[in-house]
């Protein structure tokens, strides 16, 4: 009976630890305090949450993510917070997982979150968005690309949908003439790709042009892609189509180089960042077309000063995660300034609504472009057409 | 002779007694009762709130699993694969019929029966070829067996409209349908899974969803408590103590055997659909071998024999990770070391000596105040 | 027909890869009876080890490989004795968990230690190593790995058979009990098991980055189960069979990739697993345990 009963405290202890402890101590991230601004008139820290997998296999993705909020915070703070109100950011890991990413979530609004930038991957998020929905909080994904991923009416994202990229990528090949008969390598197991993939075929066959070949891997077969090149190779193609993101696509880049295999190439976004996998077989990349609102070479002046910045903190190039988190910061600050609030002392749910009444009004002019948002949280904004050129990014 | 008082032995410490058994109910019904309380009348902060609903699940996943690994002593690799098949089966139900059956209530019901007995019926057909294998074989099947779940439901396409349903495993198939568009709906659509299932486990949309599920694992609880102290739960756990002394003895060990691997695969199920409904998307990322493995870690440290510390263990394991979310970056590394460290701790022979030794100076200083009670 | 070859040897590329890992798992479970859930992220290890040697500091090819087997061999044996020998008498259960507590380990420190993005991995192999007989080309790494793994087995068939180590190795494997009786000195027998398995481990893990040129802290973790999945299917604890569970395993993975479904390959892979299981319930070459009463 003793040994029942001390059992039953210790667990009674560890939950009542979680229970209560949420609220006392918060965790910074975002390094809040800054030096070189004195905010004369106090107007209260905001408190921003984001949530996204910084371990598990999709670590890549929520670090990048976490990485350009933190920029972009610090950036903020910089200059004066908004309105006055400086920004404390608060990040929970969520592993690529649904589950773990409620639970993230919960964590946060215990911490007081008041809006939310996140989810990083398209699954969780479509989980958190119908929490976030009960509770009236502003949600903002960078990269949570599914169509449900917003299916609510305080959710709105920075990147473009699955199926906007699958009907413009067909649109695209078949308006500018690039090819007749299309083969297509996708990645069942991810609804990214898969989601492009469903649009793209759908389209393709509307638009009259021809998938000679469409052949599938899963995340517990990514590295070996010999079959899927081999029937690409067999069917006649004129161009091959990756709806994919780049660690896999330097790899089929590379094996389909190995067999012989001289396709033009076209991607979506998730391409970004394959020069830089290549490593020093970056040469492979020579040609490869994507559609792309963000492009780390590109020259203009924003988006060379983020990468610059990004450089610097982090050590790594930025990829189109990061850059759709960073002006995910600048879109909720826009809408913040548009809506006129200027004490942080304020409800997450009236926040909500006050952001929300703003966002089909602003337009924010970030380093993935120039983006207008309609009241179902779609952005419009314009992907450009780059092609690789000499290990670079060039227009189309 | 030997054999018979071998078995013995292993039924005293493990088939409950009357007084042991109440205990275990007892704590199922006072740890729904305070917790419910506490949600209901004090300050419960989100997170426990939403850790609720999963750390049940996992809870009767765990005590699903140890029919297996605890009772009939086999390692089961693939619990995570008839959580999928109950959690598809169960969501997939609720999706279809969220209009037609009006009543929570009665729809969550027949999912969770309906997810239990698809789980129970191919825990069947799996327990044929399965319960052949011995040892490594075996897990590595169950292994195979949650794979290939995992790999078919991550590619199902469920969708239907006026003519009726469409069931296909390729989305090239899918997408040659020709559907009518006007009454087209996707229930399934593979990497995406299952959208917008009607939540009826989840705490913050339905604040009984903790009692229901604490009601769950109660029933659980008693149908595997009456099975263990039942003929055939004995003769599972003679087999797993000496298989050939039990086959001498005339037990039908595989008929046992199959018995508490489909009552196991039923409540992974259960679990699963109650995980489903907990959320308001499901794939099948979540139902890998790492699932698999996470539920036997629970199981194998509360000890893989008493119900209630397979409870206990799972509850802190589960809750653990969470906790540590204020380490940031190190907690995951921390939740590994701490894994290591128990598993040591439990089974090392130095610590164990050491253990006892302390053990015994507190023994001896509890005897004289109690008189020995044990 | 020339397709169907060319599917054949690329699906013998990816086996001798999976062989090459299966081989160490087969080691340790051969003699310490335990399934080392680790051994694919040692097999990380060993990549990030020579990366960093090799494509990060520019050094030698010769060097980034004696670096990384003796980082391997280290990290096997300490491993081994922190994690594994205090439960030398517990249940098997007990040490497949701990070894997986120490493969959530080693992927965690690779994580803070080397960032989540997968490096770009520079192979050993020289490119004019490749050759092409009838259209059908062979990567230099292909035939690296094949022959590499060939000389492993043969060795280790050889070490294991004609040795005093390696015997004192089966004999172990046998009966442990036993084994001390004869004064065989049970835990330096094996530790070297785990120190040759690391070595072994740090060999694949170069290959499978060479292979497939990239590295991240979850590399060594799919190719792992996979591997030892290859060796149930050959036989666990059986030298050849572990090397042919390999090549089987990836000639029928890109065999159904071809002609099957490249969507369901996993599952079909794990199918004919268990329908080899059930005809044969040790494996391919596997040993039929007999059961004392």
């Amino acid at each position: 009976m003793k040994k029942i009963l001390a059992l039953v405290l210790a667990c009674v202890m560890a939950l009542s630890m979680f229970a209560c402890g949420g609220n006392t101590d918060v965790e910074n991230t975002g390094d809040a305090t800054n030096n070189n601004n004195e905010v004369v008139e106090n107007a209260g820290t905001l408190k921003i949450g984001g949530i996204g997998p910084t371990t598990g296999g999709a670590a890549i993705y929520g670090t990048a993510v976490k990485n350009a909020i933190e920029l972009a915070v610090n950036e903020v703070n910089a200059n004066g917070g908004i309105n006055g109100m400086t920004v404390e950011f608060m990040w929970e890991d969520d592993e690529h997982n649904a589950e773990k990413s409620v639970n993230a979530y919960s964590t946060l609004m215990d911490k007081g979150m008041q809006v939310l930038i996140g989810t990083v991957t398209s699954a969780p998020c479509i989980a958190v968005v119908k929490e976030a929905e009960l509770d009236n909080v502003f949600m903002i994904t960078p990269s949570g690309s599914a169509v449900a991923s917003i299916d609510a009416p305080n959710a709105f994202r920075v990147c473009f949908s699955d199926p906007d990229q699958g009907i413009g990528s067909a649109n695209y090949i078949k308006n500018t003439d690039l090819a007749q008969k299309v083969a297509v390598i996708y990645n069942v197991s991810d609804p990214y790709s898969n989601g492009i993939y469903e649009k793209f075929a759908a389209q393709a066959a509307e638009v009259g042009l021809e998938i000679v070949a469409a052949e599938a891997f899963t995340n517990d077969s990514a590295t070996d892609f010999s079959v899927q090149i081999q029937k690409v190779k067999e069917s006649g193609a004129d161009l091959l189509f990756l709806p994919i993101y780049y660690e896999a696509a330097a790899l089929i880049l590379d094996q389909a180089n190995s067999a012989g295999l001289d396709l033009p190439v076209f991607g979506c976004d998730g391409l970004d960042g394959v020069i830089g996998q290549l490593g020093d077989k970056a040469d492979l990349a020579e040609g490869v077309m994507l559609l792309t609102p963000f492009a780390a070479d590109a020259t203009d002046d924003k988006t060379v000063a983020f990468t610059t910045a990004y450089v610097a903190a982090y050590g790594e190039t930025p990829n189109q995660f990061a850059a759709d988190a960073y002006d995910a910061v600048y879109i909720v600050k826009t809408a913040i300034e548009a809506a006129g609030i200027t004490s942080a002392d304020i409800s997450a749910s009236d926040l909500c609504d006050a952001i929300v009444e703003q966002m089909t009004a602003i337009e924010v002019d970030g380093v993935t472009g120039k983006m207008t948002w309609s009241a179902d949280g779609e952005p419009t904004k314009e992907p450009k057409a780059m092609v690789i050129k000499n290990g670079a990014y060039a227009a189309m | 002779m030997r054999k018979c008082e071998v078995t013995g032995v292993k039924k005293l410490t493990l088939s409950a007694t009357a007084k042991d058994r109440y205990t275990t109910y007892g704590l199922v019904v006072l740890i729904a009762v305070a917790v419910q309380l506490f949600v209901s009348y004090g300050n419960a902060s989100n997170s426990f709130k939403g850790l609720l609903v999963p750390t049940c699940v996992y809870v009767l996943a765990a005590l699903s699993l140890n029919l297996v690994v605890g009772v009939s002593g086999e390692l089961s690799l693939g619990q995570a694969g008839f959580m999928c098949i109950g959690a598809y089966v169960g969501a997939t139900f609720s999706v279809i019929t969220a209009e037609s059956i009006a009543s929570d209530a009665v729809r969550f019901t027949i999912a969770i029966l309906l997810g239990g007995i698809v789980a129970g019926v191919f825990g069947f057909l799996i327990g044929i070829p399965v319960l052949r294998l011995r040892g490594d074989y075996l897990a590595i099947v169950t292994l195979a067996f949650g794979e290939i779940i995992k790999s078919v439901c991550g590619n199902l396409y469920l969708s239907a409209d006026k003519n009726g349903l469409f069931v296909a495993l390729d989305v090239k198939a899918k997408s040659a349908h020709a559907f009518d568009a006007a009454t087209k709906v996707d229930y399934v659509n593979g990497a995406l899974g299952i959208n917008g299932i009607p939540r009826t486990s989840n705490i913050r949309v339905n604040e009984w969803a903790f009692v229901i599920c604490m009601a769950v694992i109660l029933i659980a609880v008693i149908v595997m408590l009456n099975f263990i102290d039942s003929k055939q739960g004995r003769a599972v756990m003679a087999a797993r103590d000496n298989r050939i002394a039990a086959e001498a003895m005339g037990v039908n060990v595989t008929r046992s055997k199959m018995t508490a691997f489909v009552m196991s695969a039923f409540f992974a199920g259960v679990a699963g659909v109650l995980y489903a409904h907990n959320y308001n998307v499901l794939d099948t990322s979540n139902f890998d071998y790492n699932q698999s493995i996470l539920i036997l870690v629970f199981v194998v440290l509360g000890g893989m024999t008493k119900m209630r510390s397979v409870m206990i263990s799972t509850i802190i394991l589960y809750v653990l990770p969470e906790a540590l979310r204020g380490l940031n970056k190190w907690r995951m590394l921390i939740y590994a070391i701490v894994l290591i460290a128990m598993m040591l701790i439990n089974n090392s022979v130095a610590i164990k000596k050491l253990v006892e030794k302390i053990q015994a100076k507190f023994a001896k200083g509890a005897e004289n105040k109690e008189g020995g009670a044990a | 027909m020339s397709s169907f070859f060319s599917y054949l040897i690329s699906g013998i590329s990816l086996g001798s890869i999976y062989a090459l890992i299966a081989l160490g798992y087969t080691m340790v479970y051969g003699i310490a009876k335990m399934l080392n859930f680790a051994h694919g992220d040692v097999i990380m290890i060993g990549g990030y080890i020579a990366w960093l040697v090799f494509s990060s500091l520019g050094l030698p090819v010769w060097l980034a490989i004696i670096c990384a087997v003796i980082v391997c061999v280290i990290l096997g044996v300490v491993i081994e004795k922190i994690a594994y020998k205090p439960l030398r008498t517990a249940t098997p259960l007990a040490v497949l968990i701990t070894a997986i507590g120490v493969s959530y380990l080693l992927q965690n420190t690779a994580l803070l230690t080397f960032g989540p993005a997968s490096k770009t991995f520079t192979s050993v192999v020289p490119d004019s190593l490749g050759i092409s007989i009838g259209g059908i080309d062979i990567t230099g790494e292909t035939i690296v790995t094949i022959v590499v793994t060939v000389l492993i087995m043969v060795g280790l068939t050889l070490f294991v058979n004609y040795t005093k180590s390696g015997k004192a190795m089966r004999a172990v494997s046998e009966d442990r009990g036993a084994a001390q009786l004869m004064g065989i000195n049970v835990n330096r027998t094996i530790s070297l098991t785990f120190a040759i398995g690391s070595a072994l481990a740090a060999v694949a893990g170069i290959l499978l980055c060479s292979t497939y040129p990239q590295i991240g802290p979850y590399t060594g973790a799919m190719p792992g189960i996979k591997a030892f999945t290859a060796a149930v299917f050959g036989g666990i604890g059986s030298i050849p069979g572990a090397m042919i569970g390999g090549i089987v395993l990836g000639i029928i993975e890109n065999l159904s990739k071809a002609y099957i479904s490249s969507q369901l390959s996993d599952a079909i892979v794990f199918a004919v697993l268990i329908v080899v299981l059930l005809v044969k319930p040790t494996g391919l070459l596997g040993k039929k345990i007999n059961e004392k009463v």
